[in-house]
């Protein structure tokens, strides 16, 4: 990694989002960083209320009210754009950041047709004439795998099966050739067969345009297929981060070891599971120190309560990076080796 | 239970329509004032300087008083007088009383009806659900005025003279809540159709519970949220409408005095100058109709999880 | 009730659905349209032994759902017949139908959606006891409510509660306490861990599998997770568009799979040691169920179509090792795909 000097194309810094309610602010989101570089696909993946939407849904600047990024910064292309007005971030949206969300139905305009909505996307953003800009929308139609592409152009999204509203809404998406799209949980509402072809797609896409790709999902095997790396999130924190199959192969984190554990699959002839006993903490109630603690089966293992009291930083656990007190004395051991030696 | 009581009490005051409640001046204004109104009305016996329904007490020499703070008033009339020597404030206090109780009781008859046909209509469908609601569609295309009156005009008709005024509020009553049951028989209706599909709803039909007591035990208190909002707002409008048709004679009789009647019988005076007779049974009944309105609009604001 | 012969609990024979999906009728006129009859289960037979479990999997609108209201008298069949216990249900009078309710049960997909928002949760669990005269008394009432919390992992404190202060798994455990508290034999589980996190969705099935040992229950699961059908069934029944295409024991359907359908739905799970590799994608979508193909349903996205397919519509038939396979083309033994597991 050290290699590319480069900036990456995003940076999330110490991102905290809250929630500012009449029993006080409730930390979504709290003081996570991460970095997508041009063209890598990095999974973000957690259970629901893990705060992995709401981080998508900041970086393209469609946080919901009462909503409100508190802290932090997020710069696309070294450029901050957390705080840009709304007109500068209007022009964002779409020419540089795309968005597929998880129902390709509410997505797409049910009153115009799909020719239409495409066609506006990229009038508005690039410099075409109509006549040009229908012909990439078109292009783009094809190119997502729509038969008949310029017949089907001025049909109405009630006219498509779900998998090919999709594509549809892939290619709107694509339309202004964004650097970066995020894809929240794009093939969540599809059957088997569709996601994966719609999986498929998506990477083949990213490949070929060079497209970095936030793609936010709850299942583990979608980011398995798909991921250059991926982070893991549990109430509003990474838990943590590395190569993709780093983490499903040798999680580092207890909270992944046991996401890991608890994915069924087909032909493993364990009678049970494993399981992580106990449910994610509500936002107002998240436990002092690692927010894991209380559900954690190693909390024993580090001294000095330090689990339940202070809060571990991202930092380097075997290949990947995990925020686990486990980990940080294991590394703080070796530093201390390393001063006597 | 009594553990039950202060769970459910705590429950209130930790609850978000508390919380909002107590944020929002008007609504706590037109409470007040409601209260008052309602209170004052209530217990009127015990709170009204005079009471016009003893004709003892009743003088023709105090006749057209006006208020006391005007030249010729006097103090014990603070309101003034009407034309038969009885004490405006009273006569209002009175005459909200039986106001309210039309009001109450017109629109508790319709909610029950509407309710139960809504109910019936949303859960069981096909034909039993077509007849209702054309029946309901006919009814709302005509005026609920005109409804009330035709059913009041009948009843008229119908009843030997004698004992009109005994009838009369009933009659009111039924003519009331008769023009009123369609909105909650579609609102209900509408809700109804969502819950019957919820899987709770399944799975009570599931563990063998009967129509009926899924109807009432399961989709009735999850229905019940927006028909509170209207029933808050058509207990104005059922105030009005029973001021209206005893406006125009056809409510209750002179004997038993309501807003209504107190402003049709000052109607008569407005002119000759003793315009407190009309102004202040007619700001009675504004300021009571508006306070539940207010009252109503925030309720359904609250409620609204879209307006959160 | 001594009845109690066969090994034999439920036995579906040839049952199927239909819904009338037509325009109201003056619309019709005036379109001159047809009435249109959506046939969401087309004649399906199965049978489950006691103490098993038997799934149907398969991708959304094949009418997986529909059966399973079916067994359980949401809706009433078109034609064909229901058999619980050797007591045919379309031929039993109201109360012999009310007691066999108390013998079967339902769990429900949605756990936001299937418990009463308005009730104490107590009570919910209540609500079969009362109905059927399990347990009049208060006291007994409590008493049996509050071991049913304990058996699903909660606590009797928690019967004062309203649902929705607990979580989706923990509202799942109260919807299993409730089907549970009339002592069934058999439940019917429509998606029970589909709208659950994963690590949740373990606790469940873990749970589901303890009390199926501990009370010796027989379970029906619907689901379109392969993963999860693979580690709770005993049986697997694979249904395409209203009707089953393979039914076989669980080793033997992932092992081998015969139909072209069951081999494409396997290659389409996303698996977690494949990281990094493509999934077989699948081609085309399931068809409109309205205008279902003529045939086999399957033909126009199967490999192996041929003359036969588009015009016969094939039938259930004994495959070697008892399981049943609807496929011309395995009947033919024209793919031939016996490999050692």
């Amino acid at each position: 990694m050290s290699s590319t000097p480069a900036v990456p194309l995003l940076q999330v810094k110490n991102l905290r989002i809250e929630f500012p309610t009449r029993r006080g602010n409730l930390t979504a989101v709290d003081d996570i960083s991460f970095d997508i570089a041009a063209g890598e696909v990095l999974g973000v993946v957690g259970e629901s209320g893990a705060g992995k939407s709401l981080t998508g849904a900041a970086v393209i600047g469609l946080l919901e009210p009462p909503g409100r990024i508190a802290n932090g910064e997020i710069l696309l292309a070294g450029r901050r754009i957390d705080n840009l007005p709304f007109e500068e971030l209007r022009k964002i949206r779409g020419r540089e950041i795309g968005a597929i969300f998880q129902d390709p139905l509410t997505s797409l305009n049910p009153l115009y047709t799909i020719g239409r909505q495409i066609i506006e996307t990229i009038e508005t953003h690039l410099d075409l004439t109509h006549a040009q800009a229908r012909a990439r929308a078109i292009e783009l139609l094809n190119e997502v795998g729509i038969p008949a592409a310029d017949r089907r152009i001025d049909h109405y999204p009630h006219q498509f099966s779900g998998g090919m509203r999709q594509r549809v809404v892939i290619s709107l998406a694509l339309a202004a050739n964004p650097k970066l799209i995020i894809a929240d949980e794009p093939t969540t509402a599809l059957d088997v067969s569709i996601q994966a072809q719609i999986i498929t797609l998506i990477k083949k896409l990213c490949r070929e345009h060079g497209t970095a790709v936030m793609l936010v999902t709850h299942d583990m095997g979608v980011i398995a297929e798909t991921a250059d790396r991926v982070a893991v999130m549990y109430a509003g924190r990474i838990a943590e981060i590395g190569p993709v199959a780093e983490v499903i192969h040798s999680p580092q984190h207890p909270y992944t070891i046991g996401l890991m554990g608890a994915i069924p699959s087909v032909g493993d002839a364990h009678e049970r599971l494993a399981q992580i006993d106990g449910s994610m903490p509500r936002l107002s109630a998240i436990p002092k120190g690692c927010a894991f603690n209380p559900r954690c089966t190693r909390v024993n293992d580090v001294p000095n309560h330090r689990c339940t009291t202070e809060r571990p930083e991202l930092l380097p656990a075997g290949k990947t990076k995990a925020a686990c007190w486990l980990h940080v004395s294991a590394a703080a051991q070796t530093d201390k080796q390393a001063v006597t030696a | 239970m009594t553990g039950a009581l202060t769970s459910t009490v705590r429950r209130f005051l930790d609850s978000d329509i508390w919380y909002k409640f107590r944020r929002d001046p008007i609504v706590i204004v037109a409470t007040i004032i409601g209260l008052i109104l309602i209170l004052s009305s209530a217990f009127a016996p015990l709170f009204a300087p005079h009471s016009p329904f003893d004709l003892k007490t009743l003088n023709l020499s105090d006749a057209f008083t006006p208020p006391a703070w005007i030249e010729a008033g006097k103090a014990q009339f603070l309101l003034g007088t009407d034309d038969q020597g009885r004490d405006v404030l009273s006569t209002i206090m009175y005459g909200s009383r039986a106001s309210l109780v039309v009001g109450f009781a017109a629109v508790l008859l319709s909610m029950v009806v509407g309710i139960t046909l809504g109910l019936i209509s949303g859960y069981f469908g096909g034909a039993l659900d077509a007849f209702i609601m054309r029946v309901a569609d006919v009814q709302l295309s005509f005026p609920a005025i005109l409804i009330a009156l035709l059913i009041s005009g009948v009843a008229r008709v119908v009843i030997p003279n004698s004992q009109h005024d005994q009838v009369a509020i009933y009659v009111l009553i039924f003519a009331i809540a008769a023009s009123g049951w369609v909105q909650y028989a579609r609102t209900v209706r509408g809700s109804t159709l969502v819950e019957r599909n919820k899987e709770y709803v399944q799975a009570a039909r599931v563990i063998g519970r009967r129509p009926l007591a899924i109807m009432f035990a399961h989709v009735l208190p999850n229905v019940l949220g927006p028909v509170m909002v209207l029933a808050t707002l058509h207990i104005g409008t059922a105030i009005i409408t029973e001021a209206t048709l005893s406006y125009l004679g056809v409510g209750m009789p002179a004997t038993q005095p309501t807003l209504g009647t107190m402003i049709r019988i000052g109607g008569d005076f407005l002119l000759s100058g003793e315009w407190w007779i009309l102004w202040f049974p007619g700001l009675a009944l504004v300021v009571l109709v508006l306070s539940i309105n207010i009252i109503g609009d925030w309720l359904r604001d609250a409620l609204n999880p879209k307006l959160r | 009730m001594i009845k109690k012969s066969s090994n034999v609990l439920l036995e579906v024979i040839d049952i199927a659905k239909e819904f009338d999906v037509s325009k109201p009728w003056l619309n019709r006129v005036i379109e001159r349209q047809e009435r249109q009859i959506l046939k969401a289960v087309d004649g399906v037979s199965f049978t489950i032994n006691r103490g098993e479990t038997l799934s149907l999997v398969g991708e959304s609108g094949c009418g997986k759902s529909t059966v399973a209201r079916l067994v359980c008298g949401l809706y009433k069949p078109s034609r064909g017949s229901i058999i619980f216990d050797s007591v045919n249900m379309a031929d039993a009078g109201a109360d012999e139908v009310q007691q066999l309710r108390k013998r079967f049960q339902m769990i429900f997909q949605d756990p936001y959606a299937s418990l009463n928002p308005r009730w104490r949760v107590g009570k919910i669990i209540a609500e079969p006891l009362r109905v059927h005269k399990i347990a009049t008394s208060n006291a007994d009432v409590k008493q049996r409510v509050d071991k049913l919390l304990t058996q699903v992992g909660l606590s009797p404190l928690d019967a004062e509660k309203f649902p929705h202060e607990f979580s989706g798994g923990q509202r799942q455990r109260i919807s299993i306490a409730r089907a549970l508290s009339s002592n069934p034999e058999f439940l019917v589980c429509d998606e029970p861990t589909s709208a659950l996190d994963v690590s949740v969705q373990a606790q469940i099935l873990n749970l589901m599998k303890d009390l199926q040992r501990e009370f010796g229950l027989t379970y029906l699961f619907i689901s379109h997770n392969l993963a999860v059908v693979s580690h709770i069934s005993t049986r697997v029944g694979v249904m395409y568009l209203g009707r089953l295409v393979e039914v076989a024991d669980t080793k033997r359907i992932f092992a081998n799979p015969q139909h072209p359908y069951t081999q494409m739905l396997q290659s389409a799970i996303p698996d977690l040691k494949m990281t990094g590799k493509q999934r077989t994608p699948v081609a085309g979508e399931v068809p409109n169920p309205l205008t279902p193909p003529t045939g086999c349903a399957f033909h126009p996205r199967c490999p192996h179509a041929f003359e036969r397919c588009k015009t016969e519509r094939p039938n259930l038939i004994d495959y070697e090792d008892g399981g049943q396979v609807a496929c011309h083309a395995v009947e033919e033994k024209r793919i031939n795909i016996r490999v050692a597991a």
